[in-house]
């Protein structure tokens, strides 16, 4: 598999009132082309910062995140971060939203092209409504539909669905699996939760808490669709918990 | 049917008062203050002689021009302010000093450099109404959530895009918002304009009525529509609201 990502010895840490604050100590991991990989960690350990590193927003202060072997310095196109709270914009009806990223050709075949997405997400009759008519779930088909328009290689998602209720939160990860099952991106995804981590990835990254360091891997090599009860999933779900120091007879 | 029941108290109230008005004033006996009804028919009078439509015409003109002139500066003063920070360094602690001068203030000012005509009042709106809308754009410039310049940056879009299908959208309601404060204020402030120099408009028509034989019907009377004109001004920025594109933040419309 060819490497898509690799970040190499990032370090970040912010100047606060009792001097430096170390967030994310020396991370270095590679993320293959097509591969899914999910990082979890506690919270507050500095994930949402290593995401924001990896999708461009804020620079390390020290080490280097390479995209198709190249540093990357800012973000671009090719790779759209998704994050928890969302960043459809509401003054913009959900067509609008889609075809805010597209910039070439006519306006009509970017319409087009939208109307196709939102069909994908499941958003078929909602094209002119407005994100706050929306519920949200629906909201983050708009903000999945709206990245996967512009044809990103890359999608960065931060506790993408966290805000979910337990159902849709469920539903959405069978819907994700089944788009990357046609268009296969590579996907890095955050989150705290190792229940989601194993369903939906290759791979899981343990982060220790802050500064975060890359503390131990897992490959999860069992196919899609996977059962959340199945012993494997359970067996691999304790393990990380111990990972993260949750037993579970606690 | 909810709606008139909910405006019933209100309207009981008013009601209420007028009559206790009318009482007062009856068993009072006074020779100058008015009952409702000597309000009611010099306020008929008004409207037959014609010369209410001319007061209120008067009025609604030197607001409109004011206004219109303020928002054409203070809308793209408040989006530059609030995008390029040294602008803000700049400029806002000038208009910090000037925003708390009150407009009535500056009257003797503008009597001087705009002499006693239409100018002058024109002006007063201007400088009155200029401030509470640059404040506002600026400030709704500075509170743009980062995850939606983040989302802009992060798709490439072009300085134009982001500003037309980001910025501005996203500062409208503040805007609309200083919009209300900044007409609300020059309703305010051309009444108190127009008692000072001129010869035409409804705070000349109080100040005038008052002069020309203590006819307090007629203040009362332009009183009354003074409010009822500020309320329609009201009603109508606040039908800006309503447009699909900035309802997002308004939550009591959902």
């Amino acid at each position: 598999m060819r490497t898509k990502i690799e970040l190499k010895n990032v370090r970040k840490g912010f100047g606060t009132n009792g001097g430096q604050l170390r967030v994310v100590e020396d991370v270095s991991f590679s993320v293959g082309e097509g591969e899914f990989v999910a990082i979890v960690g506690p919270s507050g350990c500095g994930k949402s910062t290593l995401m924001s590193i990896v999708a461009g927003f804020i620079r390390a202060d020290s080490g280097s995140v390479l995209v198709d072997g190249v540093e990357r310095m800012r973000p671009d196109s090719r790779g759209i971060l998704i994050s928890q709270l969302g960043s459809v914009f509401p003054w913009l009806s959900v067509q609008q939203n889609l075809m805010f990223g597209l910039d070439g050709k006519s306006h009509a075949e970017n319409a087009d092209l939208a109307d196709h997405y939102a069909d994908i997400v499941g958003l078929k009759g909602f094209e002119n409504s407005y994100p706050h008519e929306l519920s949200g779930g629906m909201l983050k088909r708009v903000e999945l539909a709206r990245a996967l328009v512009v044809k990103p290689e890359i999608l960065y998602m931060d506790e993408p669905f966290s805000a979910l209720d337990a159902l849709m939160n469920l539903r959405m990860r069978g819907e994700l699996r089944r788009i990357l099952a046609e268009e296969r991106h590579t996907v890095l995804l955050i989150t705290h939760d190792v229940e989601e981590a194993i369903h939906l990835a290759d791979r899981v990254l343990v982060l220790s808490p802050r500064p975060a360091t890359v503390q131990a891997k897992y490959e999860v090599k069992i196919p899609h669709p996977r059962k959340l009860t199945s012993p494997e999933m359970q067996e691999l779900r304790v393990a990380i918990l111990k990972e993260l120091g949750v037993d579970r007879s606690e | 049917m909810n709606r008139i029941a909910r405006a019933l108290p209100a309207l009981l109230l008013l009601s209420l008062l007028i009559a206790a008005w009318w009482l007062v004033v009856a068993v009072g006996g006074s020779a100058i203050f008015p009952t409702p009804w000597q309000v009611v028919t010099g306020t008929v009078e008004l409207i037959r002689d014609g010369s209410l439509w001319e007061h209120i015409g008067a009025s609604l003109m030197r607001v409109g021009v004011g206004f219109l002139l303020a928002v054409i500066v203070a809308v793209p003063l408040g989006l530059w302010m609030g995008w390029i920070r040294g602008a803000y360094d700049t400029l806002n602690p000038i208009f910090q000093i000037l925003r708390p001068i009150s407009p009535i203030a500056w009257i003797p000012i503008a009597i001087l450099w705009f002499g006693v005509g239409n100018a002058s009042p024109i002006y007063l709106i201007f400088i009155s109404s200029v401030f509470p809308m640059v404040v506002q754009t600026t400030s709704g410039v500075h509170t743009i959530e980062k995850r939606y310049l983040w989302a802009a940056e992060n798709f490439g879009v072009s300085r134009y895009t982001l500003f037309t299908r980001v910025v501005i959208p996203a500062v409208l309601p503040q805007i609309i918002v200083g919009m209300r404060i900044g007409l609300g204020v020059a309703w305010l402030v051309v009444v108190a304009a127009e008692m000072i120099a001129l010869r035409s408009g409804l705070g000349f028509l109080i100040i005038d009525s008052r002069n020309a034989g203590n006819r307090y019907d007629l203040v009362i009377a332009g009183m009354i529509i003074i409010g009822l004109i500020g309320l329609m001004l009201d009603g109508l920025m606040r039908l800006l609201e309503g447009l699909k594109t900035v309802r997002w933040r308004y939550a009591h419309q959902d």
